[in-house]
């Protein structure tokens, strides 16, 4: 019998290489798309693979976006081994997202509040008509630009503690722990569970919140407050000994409030949900922040019994990077543990059929 | 302040080594290794008690020493390290005179037992052929090892260590440019 | 500037600090700098550019070169620290291994980093591998026992690239071996690093899916549920339906995942001379089994462990002892087997020739 063990393994691996490469690029006849066109025309994608992998930075995603012809997961897959190599120079002071040069600014709660609604570039109001005009090319006429009104824009939560209707959240200096450093441990705080929600996939983040609003999980949520815009990013060096701003980010920030009926300790008020995410990622934010509030069950008193309120069932679930990886080895050979299998299979069997036999 | 002498002479190979060194000193208790890569670390500190902490200790690992301001400086240098005076609060310890008792250092829990104290001890000599019997994982059959500069009180001490297993202390003798490792899992008998 | 420099650890007039200052905190990547993993962001751990490898007497050989079993070493790719992982990781992973080694079969958590691999394909034996490898190494790694197969080659390159060590194919020449699902055939030395990928580190996942549930397990020793799950198999089916990552106690104390190598391969690990180290990237565990520890596959005294394989000798070198891999030759049920070890292998095949 003529067998030879199957070689080869590098030539094949180079060979695919090859033809992922070819068929990134697609038909030659069309022009290539840059990377400043990614950046411009696929700015929400751009935002996501930002926001799940966990690195800000615009033209570092469009490439991967690129690179990955799309596939947004793996577009952040590349960015996050990508962000694992960069040196640690310190850690940002906390954001002030209240100083917040808005761009969209909206509240569920109010009819009007200090700062005004403020709309946007939403897809909200469309009608998703898909829109051929679109297929043709084009520029837009510009848009009406209001003159900005001035005022300050107070956080709606806020707004409400001023009544003493907010449940405060418990001021802490101690330094947060860091995802990306120690490997997640249980009981997780806060500040680490909303560090990995905001990394997290915002399809799992959409589905978990979507269960609590589905009665998995005791939520009565009002959109306090949704803001979009650019933040001021600040660091400390030591050596300086005052704060320096070392550059601007776009974040969405979502405050959904919730009714609570209080405990043996606490008066009837309101508390907080809060996401939080790189870029415009309204969808992502508000999930987000459903999602927290729910894990917050067990420190408010509640029962802890849907999937939304389990900390291990939705951080150890939530990273897309971890959880395609896994899925996605599946197709790695498993021929030897197969073996195994079929052996044991077998007999199993053959122990079945003796004793029918018997 | 006097001059800083140099860490490793190549930080990357010089730590690699020395970290192979003491993996291969944990993984086979009471065999000698022999560390290089560092010119002369400021005394008292051991040419392979100061390559071990650069190999080990950083930014993340409280260090905690008796080995005096010229080493203190040298470590926080070049390991970058925050230095503890109590010794309970130190991941790593390294005790050039007095040992600090076993016992008062940190043990980690039961679910953790890993979070527990490195002691590094920079002793007289080592030898390999003599001295105590020890046994447990690591070793075939038994390893001997002589060890002038401990307390007397040590294998009792130790005893006690290995009883709480798995928590306890891990602990890495020095002499030099010598190193041998007692992980908590070795039973010592005195020959 | 002293806080910097001495955070890393490095020499005084290092490379390393040059190159960090050369690009502050506010600098933008640029699509350039970025396009490759390296640029000049890489170089700060790396001794410089003197100081590569190629003083090692290696010729820059390509990755494409492997048809040999064995490869010299090669030249680091530019802009890379040694073994591709910095040093304030490589310094926590290898605090990790230490007591790992200490604690034989206690799973320590450490902060895995996200590798240039998919989770579940290798990343936390690359981890452990890229912490303990140098220049001295000699490197095989292996996937279902072969050396040749897509996902070995892709680790292998990875540290051709990284590190540029020696390469072999040969067990007895390897000073780290690197596998998914399989022990070589060949019994391990002293001298030897055995780094197992283990897709899920926690023997009672099955059983027991909260992970703060199986640590307080663990701690009390509390291993019923699965002497129970065992106890049930063999009364439904007269035979523990277990037959690759069967659990193993490491020292009569820990219950341990031997990752998903075959039954057949746990008796390989009682009392090894090697070191055996298990690197778990995506669940961020590492533990370990040191050299001549006992590792005990569970079992009843009426149902002792049997190590299953298929009754059958290799086709290509007649070997009655090994691990075979059943191959499917036609449609019409036809099969044959053959050693999964391919080293195991070639090794008898060549030495059957030389005798002929």
């Amino acid at each position: 019998m003529a067998y030879v063990a199957v070689k080869g393994g590098e030539r094949a691996i180079d060979a695919a290489h090859a033809w992922l490469a070819e068929a990134r690029r697609g038909d030659a006849a069309q022009p290539e798309l840059s990377l400043e066109q990614i950046e411009q025309q696929l700015g929400l994608a751009v935002d996501r693979v930002m926001a799940e992998g966990a690195c800000y930075d615009r033209g570092l995603a469009a490439l991967a976006v690129k690179q990955a012809r799309g596939d947004l997961i793996e577009a952040a897959f590349l960015l996050r081994a990508y962000r694992t190599t960069l040196p640690r120079f310190g850690a940002s002071l906390p954001m002030d997202t209240g100083a917040m040069r808005i761009r969209r600014r909206i509240s569920a709660t109010y009819k009007d509040l200090p700062g005004g609604q403020v709309l946007g570039p939403t897809f909200d109001y469309t009608h998703r008509l898909l829109d051929f005009a679109l297929a043709a090319g084009g520029t837009p006429p510009p848009a009406p630009m209001a003159a900005p009104e001035g005022e300050a824009t107070p956080r709606v939560t806020g707004i409400l503690a001023q009544e003493g209707l907010m449940a405060p959240e418990a001021k802490s200096d101690a330094e947060p722990p860091d995802l990306t450093r120690e490997p997640l441990s249980f009981p997780a705080d806060r500040p680490l569970r909303l560090q990995a929600l905001a990394r997290g996939d915002e399809g799992f983040l959409l589905a978990m919140g979507y269960s609590t609003q589905r009665g998995y999980g005791n939520a009565h949520p009002f959109v306090g407050e949704i803001r979009m815009g650019e933040v001021a990013v600040e660091i400390a060096p030591p050596e300086l000994g005052f704060p320096i701003e070392i550059g601007e980010i776009t974040v969405t920030e979502c405050q959904m409030v919730n009714q609570f009926a209080g405990s043996k300790t606490e008066p009837p008020q309101f508390t907080r949900g809060y996401g939080l995410v790189f870029g415009h990622g309204e969808r992502k934010a508000m999930a987000m922040s459903l999602v927290d509030r729910a894990l917050r069950a067990k420190e408010l008193g509640e029962e802890v019994d849907a999937p939304a309120q389990s900390e291990e069932f939705v951080l150890y679930h939530c990273d897309n990077i971890e959880a395609t990886g896994f899925v996605e080895h599946l197709k790695l050979p498993h021929y030897v543990d197969f073996q195994s299998e079929l052996e044991k299979v077998r007999e199993m069997r053959a122990t079945v059929f003796r004793e029918a036999a018997e | 302040m006097t001059e800083l002498t140099p860490g490793f002479a190549d930080p990357v190979l010089g730590a690699q080594s020395c970290f192979r060194a003491i993996l291969e000193a944990m993984s086979r208790p009471g065999r000698l290794q022999r560390v290089a890569g560092i010119e002369q670390p400021p005394a008292p500190l051991g040419l392979a008690a100061a390559a071990a902490l650069l190999t080990l200790a950083d930014a993340d690992t409280p260090v905690w020493t008796d080995a005096g301001a010229a080493a203190e400086a040298w470590l926080r240098f070049h390991a970058g390290c925050p230095l503890v005076a109590e010794p309970r609060e130190a991941s790593f310890l390294l005790a050039t005179g007095r040992i600090p008792s076993l016992a008062t250092l940190a043990q980690g829990s039961e679910e953790e037992p890993h979070r527990s104290a490195t002691l590094i001890v920079e002793v007289k000599t080592l030898a390999e052929t003599v001295g105590w019997k020890l046994t447990g994982p690591g070793i075939e059959t038994e390893h001997r090892l002589q060890v002038a500069g401990l307390p007397a009180d040590f294998p009792r001490q130790w005893a006690a260590n290995r009883a709480g297993f798995p928590r306890g202390v891990d602990v890495v003798l020095t002499a030099g440019p010598w190193l041998a490792a007692l992980p908590r899992t070795t039973r010592i008998e005195e020959a | 500037m002293s806080t910097m420099r001495s955070a890393e650890g490095g020499a005084p007039l290092g490379g390393e600090h040059r190159s960090r200052e050369s690009h502050g905190p506010t600098a933008t990547r640029s699509a350039e700098g970025g396009a490759a993993p390296g640029g000049e962001h890489r170089s700060r751990e790396s001794h410089g550019p003197t100081a590569m490898r190629s003083a090692e007497g290696g010729a820059a050989l390509g990755g494409e070169q492997r048809s040999r079993a064995s490869d010299g070493p090669t030249t680091i790719e530019a802009g890379y620290n040694f073994g591709y992982l910095d040093e304030n990781t490589k310094r926590m992973i290898r605090r990790a291994l230490l007591k790992a080694v200490a604690i034989p079969g206690h799973q320590v958590p450490f902060g895995s980093r996200e590798m240039p691999l998919p989770y579940g394909w290798g990343t936390g034996g690359i981890q452990v591998t890229a912490s303990v490898i140098g220049p001295q190494d000699r490197l095989k790694v292996i996937d279902q026992g072969a050396d040749d197969t897509t996902n070995a080659v892709s680790i292998r390159r990875f540290f051709a690239k990284v590190a540029g060590v020696a390469t072999t194919e040969h067990t007895a020449e390897a000073t780290i071996i690197q596998t998914r699902h399989r022990i070589p055939e060949v019994k391990l030395r002293e001298g030897q690093i055995l780094v197992y990928q283990v897709p899920m580190p926690e023997p009672l996942f099955r059983l027991e899916p909260r992970v703060s549930e199986t640590k307080r397990m663990h701690a009390l020793a509390d291993y019923g549920l699965m002497h129970v799950k065992l106890y049930e198999d063999i009364a439904r089916h007269g035979h523990i339906a277990i037959s690759y990552n069967y659990p193993v106690m490491v020292g009569g104390r820990y219950l341990m995942s031997p990752s998903p190598i075959p039954a057949f391969d746990n008796p390989k690990m009682h009392r090894m001379p090697a070191l055996q180290l298990f690197g778990a990237g995506r669940e961020k565990r590492i533990y370990a089994v040191p050299p001549y520890t006992s590792v005990h596959s569970l079992d009843f005294e009426d149902h002792p462990f049997q190590p299953i394989r298929a009754n059958a000798a290799c086709a290509l070198c007649g070997a009655r002892d090994s691990y075979l891999d059943e191959v499917v030759t036609d449609d019409q049920g036809g099969r044959m087997f053959v050693c999964s070890d391919t080293d195991y292998c070639n090794t008898r095949q060549g030495s059957r020739e030389a005798a002929e």
